[in-house]
């Protein structure tokens, strides 16, 4: 009963979502406000029905109904309750739902949240959005419907797979929908703004910090996956440039861009259009995003069970959203004025070449992960496009942005001069030139490779630290100017652990008996042997390890080695004893000797110094996010006197 | 024109590649070695240790190289139909390649399922699948008379494939 | 040989003592080789995972067999020329430079040019269309409205 009230409850939000998206709309195009004063109900009762409807999916994992195919397939009995929960959203249809769960629900936020806005502009996005929900739940209903029964049901669950049993399941896929989805709120904005002839610096600041809070969340998503595949694949990697990393990686390019533009758009009425095109692709990436996911054009470890029937919907669906949207903004740019003048050398300029190379960034991204495809389609034969390539085109396009980060916020607007900003930033360029002969010799061994990087960040550091003094000086900053060195601090930071982690990591890998020592980074392992211990639903093979620094005992590690009931396939646990300047990460291989607890075991050990400041990093820009969006002059009312019409139009 | 159109017309040329990818199998690797001569080898026979097998001995015939193993379910799905086809007038010799497998497992799959093969080689080590870049079993190889191959199937052969491509092409090596 | 190591484990077993532990390569330097030219192999068998991280059986395999290879004196352009000739281009993570990879290697270069000079053109153009032009009554109250937000 429960699974049918689910999928009942949405049959009826498909049929909300429909009137949210076609009223409203129609009656700001005929001024009548009975049409659209329909938008907010309509989007508070489409929420409730599709979080009613996620609830009773929840439930039918929670009491394990295995007449229900999909849970029958991605759960089972012996899961831990916190697993059977997450595994929800652990398989395409249910994650499908978790989708359109959080776009109805960013749409609820944006009915609450927008009390200061001009009741027809919040319709139009309203309905843009209703929209776009359209289409996602006309795909759950018509491909994925997670409620389809089996009958008989299934005596036990086919469980899910034990790599995804894992507290990273309960956080990241929501963390990354929620940004992903977050860009749909910018995207709406974007073509109600289109839709109304009102692409304006009104546009901008309304759209900022929506656009802000989904990239806080976006950041987050992606830096807690890479944490979790750090810890959980056992080899130490922390980003693999799989065509699912890609998707996610994409938007966030993008949109790190539109925060960039938003500001300038905002703030001096320029770059409209590229605005509002960035704006609509950041939207366009996370759906071509999804469809790679689910559509198995390309092979990917987190691809899902792939079904042609959903490929060819999710095109569709692109091709209709993307499509229709950037034929709008064809027929409606060309009459956007282009806003203040502005000198060449000015932060204008500056932000957009932060532009061209952030959106130069993700092409060089979106062109490696759809190649192997091009050349398929045109029967050239089958290739693959792995790490070696996208380190080898990414990070020379990246080295200059690190270098502009500093001198962006030192340039005035409208109109900077090249001599003051050298005056006030020589001491940076000493301080870049230190960091990138001195730290490496500290650090052991001088490379070019991190030589660079870290003159790049006593630049950028450094930079940082004589604008926060002359603002200081100058009076109170507002938040939205923290929230922005915060972030800039937060990319110096990555900088760090990504070049000292690719430099200077150790590893080893050995072969122990109980009583064995290894020694990696100037820590010393000792192994005791392994136990064995039983999980709710694996049995696990225990290691301990002293680690033993100077002669003293810091801490025991416990790697496992887990053998799920449901799999064959037997998975690692690493045990990681992490810190703020290095971590030290034991994983246990394979038994070499029948006798597990006290035979020979294959060991890793990894030496990885500032490997967390990359994931610190990633926190930083994003608590300098939140720090932004929470500027109160988001929160003002814009005066009802306040024209927001064909002001913009010249 | 209306510079304003390309994105739009950017983003068609991706759909159209997208749409043309949703037809293409991504798992399905084409080996370089079609149109190349076969790899040597010189291993012994499944049915006998002490008897070696080589390719250089099919010299001058046409004829099918099917890699096998008792451990792979897809295989047992492929099976029938070369026994099958084993049987017809005028059916070209098919050896197997018996890999990564041990002897008796293989010998007493061949005893249940029907043995189509003129002889198996064995492979138990897996060099010679390298050799031959066998990623899934089960894969066959039409090599001709000259000893280049002219063919490969990766995974089974169903009656379709047999039909439609194995069969003309056996036809158009022999004349 | 193969006593005198199955001796010297079963003693091990019983002794345990706190010792330097063995690598788990029986050499090293071919291992470290193999690591570095199997990281940029792709695993056939598996979805998307290099030949040294994965732990299928055909990417054992393979590996035993780029350790025979290095034995032998291969270097490493060799070996990988080996396995393209067995499985073609799609074991190569770094694709080879070849007329069909040229838009691949290029294209995020070009990208970056086409960028940088659509930007200078868009900036010269600009500059031109865009005098000083005087702000509309519309816009100087909503400028004064910033202005009022930002210094309360």
């Amino acid at each position: 009963m429960i699974p049918e009230l689910g999928h009942f409850a949405l049959i009826l939000a498909f049929f909300v979502t429909l009137v949210q998206g076609v009223l409203p709309l129609l009656g700001a195009q005929r001024n009548r406000a009975e049409w659209v004063a329909v938008a907010r109900p309509a989007t508070a009762a489409a929420f409730l029905l599709v979080a009613f409807s996620f609830a009773c999916l929840t439930w039918v994992f929670y009491t394990n109904d295995f007449t229900v195919q999909y849970a029958a397939a991605h759960s089972n009995t012996q899961m831990p309750t916190m697993y059977r929960v997450s595994a929800v959203w652990g398989g395409h249809e249910g994650s499908l739902l978790l989708w359109v769960l959080m776009l109805t629900g960013w749409a609820m936020t944006v009915a609450l949240f927008s009390r200061q806005l001009p009741e027809v502009m919040v319709a139009r996005v309203l309905a843009v959005l209703g929209l776009v929900a359209v289409g996602l739940l006309a795909f759950v209903l018509l491909t994925s419907n997670p409620f389809d029964r089996m009958l008989p049901g299934a005596e036990e669950g086919r469980s899910l797979n034990p790599l995804l049993q894992d507290p990273g399941l309960v956080y990241h896929p929501p963390l990354l929908y929620m940004g992903y989805v977050g860009m749909s709120v910018v995207f709406a904005f974007a073509i109600a703004a289109l839709l109304a002839g009102q692409l304006d610096a009104a546009w901008a600041r309304w759209s900022r910090p929506w656009t802000t809070v989904a990239w806080v969340f976006l950041t987050l998503g992606i830096a807690l996956g890479s944490w979790w595949a750090y810890y959980e694949l056992g080899w130490g990697g922390w980003w693999f440039w799989d065509p699912v990393e890609n998707a996610s990686f994409m938007p966030w390019l993008v949109a790190t861009a539109l925060i960039h533009s938003l500001a300038v758009t905002e703030k001096r009425g320029s770059f409209k259009n590229w605005t509002v095109l960035l704006a609509i692709a950041a939207f366009s990436l996370s759906l071509l995003g999804t469809f790679l996911v689910r559509s198995g054009v390309l092979t990917s470890v987190h691809a899902f069970a792939t079904d042609p029937r959903r490929g060819i919907f999710i095109l569709m669906l692109l091709a209709i959203v993307v499509g229709g949207s950037l034929f709008l903004f064809a027929l409606r740019a060309p009459k956007v004025s282009l806003g203040g003048r502005f000198e060449l050398v000015s932060r204008e300029t500056f932000l957009l070449i932060n532009n061209v190379l952030l959106v130069v960034a993700c092409g060089a991204v979106l062109l490696g992960t759809l190649y192997p495809l091009i050349v398929d389609a045109f029967g050239l034969g089958k290739i693959s496009v792995g790490p070696p390539y996208f380190n080898a085109v990414f990070v020379p396009i990246m080295l200059p942005l690190l270098v502009l980060v500093a001198i962006g916020p030192v340039a005035r607007w409208k109109q900077a001069d090249l001599k003051t900003i050298l005056f006030k930033l020589w001491p940076a360029a000493v301080a870049a030139v230190i960091a990138g002969v001195a730290l490496p010799m500290l650090a052991g061994a001088w490379h070019a490779y991190v030589a660079i990087a870290l003159a790049l960040v006593g630049w950028m550091v450094a930079a940082l630290v004589l604008q926060t003094i002359e603002r200081m000086k100058a009076g109170t900053p507002t938040a939205s100017w923290w929230g922005m060195q915060l972030a800039h601090f937060g990319l110096a930071a990555f900088v760090v652990g990504v070049a000292m982690v690719g430099t200077y990591q150790e590893e080893r890998d050995v072969r122990m008996e109980p009583g064995d020592t290894v020694s990696v980074g100037g820590y010393n392992f000792k192994f005791n042997g392994v136990h064995l211990a039983d999980g709710p639903n694996y049995r696990a093979s225990v290691g301990s390890f002293d680690l033993v620094k100077d002669g003293k005992l810091e801490r025991i590690l416990h790697p496992e080695k887990r053998d799920y009931q449901s799999s064959s396939m037997p998975m690692t646990e690493a045990a990681i004893d992490a810190s703020l300047t290095r971590d030290v990460y034991v994983s246990l291989g394979e038994p070499l000797t029948p006798d597990r607890e006290n035979g020979a075991w294959a060991v890793r050990v990894y030496f990885k110094p500032f490997v967390d400041w990359i994931w610190g990093g990633c926190f930083l820009m994003a608590l300098g996010g939140l720090i932004a969006a929470g500027d109160r002059r988001y929160r003002l009312r814009v005066k009802a006197s306040a024209p927001v019409t064909a002001g913009a139009l010249a | 024109m209306n510079k304003f159109l390309l994105p739009l017309g950017a983003f068609i040329a991706l759909i159209a590649l997208l749409a043309v990818g949703l037809g293409l199998n991504p798992r399905e690797v084409p080996s370089p070695l079609v149109g190349k001569p076969a790899p040597a080898f010189n291993v012994p026979l499944l049915s006998n240790p002490d008897k070696n097998f080589s390719p250089k001995d099919m010299q001058g015939k046409v004829w099918l190289f099917n890699v096998w193993a008792s451990w792979c379910v897809s295989c047992r799905e492929e099976h029938p139909i070369l026994v099958e086809y084993s049987k017809t007038a005028g059916a070209i010799p098919v050896v197997g390649l018996n890999y990564k497998d041990k002897r008796d497992d293989g010998l007493r799959w061949l005893a249940r399922f029907g043995d189509p093969y003129l002889l198996s080689a064995f492979d138990g080590d897996g060099r010679v699948g390298i050799n031959y870049g066998v990623y899934g079993v089960p894969e066959t190889y039409l090599i001709d008379k000259a000893g280049v191959i002219r063919f490969k199937q990766i995974g089974p052969i169903t009656p379709e494939v047999l039909e439609k491509k194995i069969l003309p092409l056996v036809k158009e090596l022999n004349t | 040989m193969k006593l005198l190591i199955a001796l010297s484990l079963a003693l091990s077993f019983s002794i345990a003592l706190a010792k330097e532990a063995a690598p788990l390569a029986a050499d090293p330097v071919v291992e470290q080789r193999l690591i570095h030219i199997a990281e940029e192999l792709r695993c056939l068998v598996c979805q998307n995972e290099s030949l040294a991280g994965s732990q299928a059986d055909l990417a054992k395999d393979l590996r035993e067999e780029v350790r025979g290879l290095i034995k032998e004196g291969k270097t490493d352009n060799e070996v990988k020329d080996f396995l393209v000739s067995r499985y073609g281009d799609f074991v190569l993570y770094r694709p080879q430079i070849k007329p069909t990879t040229y838009l691949l290697w290029a294209g995020p270069f070009l990208l970056l040019i086409i960028g940088l000079f659509a930007l200078i053109r868009y900036l010269k153009q600009r500059s031109k269309v865009v005098a000083d032009a005087p702000l509309s009554e519309a816009e100087k109250q909503r400028a004064e409205a910033l202005l009022k937000d930002i210094q309360s």
